[in-house]
């Protein structure tokens, strides 16, 4: 489907009485001219590698680079003791976000969303939602339909590509997509929701992908923490009924704007930030030093 | 872009771009091939070049060679799976002038046939072929794609085309490619409509038809 902007999709929802979520998929079934529940089916199964890629990522693999591996594992032993600072749905989140950016790094299955050095973000904030408030599954299925749309929206204004954008595309459009579903899977309104996205995205803005060795491991498994807790700080600021000045459409613009104004060091090209840093320097000349590997009879 | 491509797809991390469209490189080398490779040279430029153990770009390519899906978990035994089925392969640095920073070029042995595949992966998963058998084409592979090596001679494309409509597929994009005038030369016909084995079949009976294989959307 085409959608120009998050305004347009709000005023079609309020006009026809549905979450963004739920309008989303009716539109995107329109134009497709399928079946809803077909869509609903492609959804589900989604939802479920999201829900694998946590248990995954919880058997702590080390990464194809050696740099990650385990932390989630860590984390949720934390998390369990009861000492941990974050409680409930932001230490669930932490865990999650972290174990599908482990899974990730390690060659598991994952959901890119938008992206494979993403795809934390969105499972961390609205698994951890759905276990702790027992939301019916259909309805977090609509919730990554509201969250698609707004990923459509950025693709269109903007990017959803670090290479093009740097993190802020990537972790940030995450963090405001998560934002954006988590708030209508506990009851805000479409503009509420809007809010929510808005200033997940604006605490993103500047966000530079500066990966060490060029991969998907530092600081990139982290970052989704970061984007994760972005979104949920997010959402109980818009269901406290706070709005963010700048309405989320001209976030996004303003998102792509300052995407296209980062020096190509700091897009995803491992030459700037944390990669030049000595000790980043250094991993990467550990990693790539390795020996050749090959087989067979062209040794 | 589409709103299942932004939930989605669902893959073997760690990177659309080095695994995801890695893989899918790989499989267009084994559909050109046709048959089960024997030994694969397999040279990359640029990213590839300097980041592909990290990425696994190895395991993918190889994955994809032996007839793998991005999703398909057993991309990360990939190297061990070639080993078992006789796969011997070799990666090698290259430097190929004005090519896009993860380009991969394949040189691909089966038991009966070799071919040389060129291919990029340009983001989010998806890839551009750029060179097959020394022709130059640009394929996407998100359509079905039909090849068809035929005698650079009039009313080849005229039959090849005819065949098509008649199966009531339409042409969403084709193009024709040659080294020289009167050799042989390369179609490229992306269709709308899925081409089964049987119309491929009937268009490489055509005189003037050298061979004939399709590709499917990946």
């Amino acid at each position: 489907m085409y959608l120009e902007s998050i305004e347009q999709l709000i005023k079609i929802a309020k006009e026809n009485g549905q979450t963004l979520g739920r309008m989303a998929l009716i539109l995107e079934a329109k134009d497709r001219e399928v079946p809803e529940e077909q869509l609903l089916n492609i959804m589900r199964e989604r939802l479920q590698v999201m829900q694998s890629a946590v248990t995954e990522g919880l058997q702590g693999n080390r990464s194809v680079g050696g740099l990650v591996g385990g932390q989630a594992l860590k984390y949720q032993a934390w998390f369990n003791s009861g000492k941990s600072l974050a409680s409930g749905v932001f230490g669930k989140a932490i865990t999650y976000a972290l174990a599908v950016s482990e899974a990730n790094a390690s060659m598991g299955l994952i959901v890119a969303a938008p992206t494979a050095g993403s795809a934390g973000v969105i499972p961390g904030v609205l698994l951890s939602i759905m276990e702790e408030y027992e939301i019916p599954e259909e309805k977090v299925i609509e919730g990554l339909y509201a969250a698609g749309a707004v990923g459509l929206v950025i693709a269109y204004k903007a990017s959803l590509s670090g290479a093009q954008g740097g993190c802020q595309a990537e972790c940030g459009s995450a963090a405001a997509m998560a934002a954006v579903a988590a708030t209508e899977l506990l009851g805000g309104s479409p503009e509420q929701a809007a809010h929510a996205g808005a200033i997940a995205l604006k605490g993103m803005l500047g966000l530079v992908c500066d990966p060490v060795a060029g991969l998907v491991e530092v600081p990139c498994v982290k970052r989704n923490v970061s984007a994760a807790v972005q979104a949920l700080a997010a959402v109980d600021l818009a269901l406290a009924g706070i709005t963010s000045a700048i309405p989320l459409d001209e976030v996004i613009g303003a998102m792509g704007e300052i995407g296209r104004e980062l020096p190509l060091s700091l897009k995803e090209t491992a030459r700037g930030g944390l990669a030049a840093t000595p000790t980043g320097k250094a991993l990467a000349k550990k990693i790539f030093g390795r020996k050749e590997e090959k087989n067979g009879e062209n040794n | 872009m589409d709103l299942l491509d932004i939930i989605g797809p669902v893959m073997i991390g760690p990177s659309s771009s080095h695994t995801a469209g890695a893989v899918r490189l790989g499989r267009v080398g084994r559909l050109v091939l046709g048959e089960e490779p024997k030994k694969a040279k397999i040279f990359l430029h640029g990213s590839f070049k300097e980041t592909y153990r990290g990425h696994g770009t190895d395991r993918a390519i190889i994955a994809g060679l032996l007839g793998f899906d991005t999703s398909d978990p057993r991309i990360r035994e990939s190297l061990k799976i070639a080993k078992e089925r006789g796969l011997n392969y070799e990666f090698l640095p290259i430097d190929l002038p004005e090519a896009h920073p993860n380009t991969a070029y394949m040189e691909l042995w089966g038991e009966t046939s070799i071919a040389r595949v060129t291919g990029s992966s340009i983001g989010g998963g998806a890839v551009l072929i750029t060179d097959i058998n020394g022709y130059p084409v640009r394929i996407t592979a998100k359509y079905p794609t039909l090849i068809v090596p035929h005698n650079d001679q009039p009313g080849a494309v005229a039959k090849v085309t005819s065949v098509i409509a008649w199966h009531g597929i339409n042409i969403a994009q084709m193009s024709v490619a040659r080294q020289k005038k009167g050799a042989e030369a390369l179609m490229v016909i992306e269709t709308d409509q899925p081409i089964d084995e049987e119309t491929c079949k009937e268009i490489k009976r055509l005189p003037g038809i050298t061979g004939g294989f399709i590709i499917p959307p990946l």
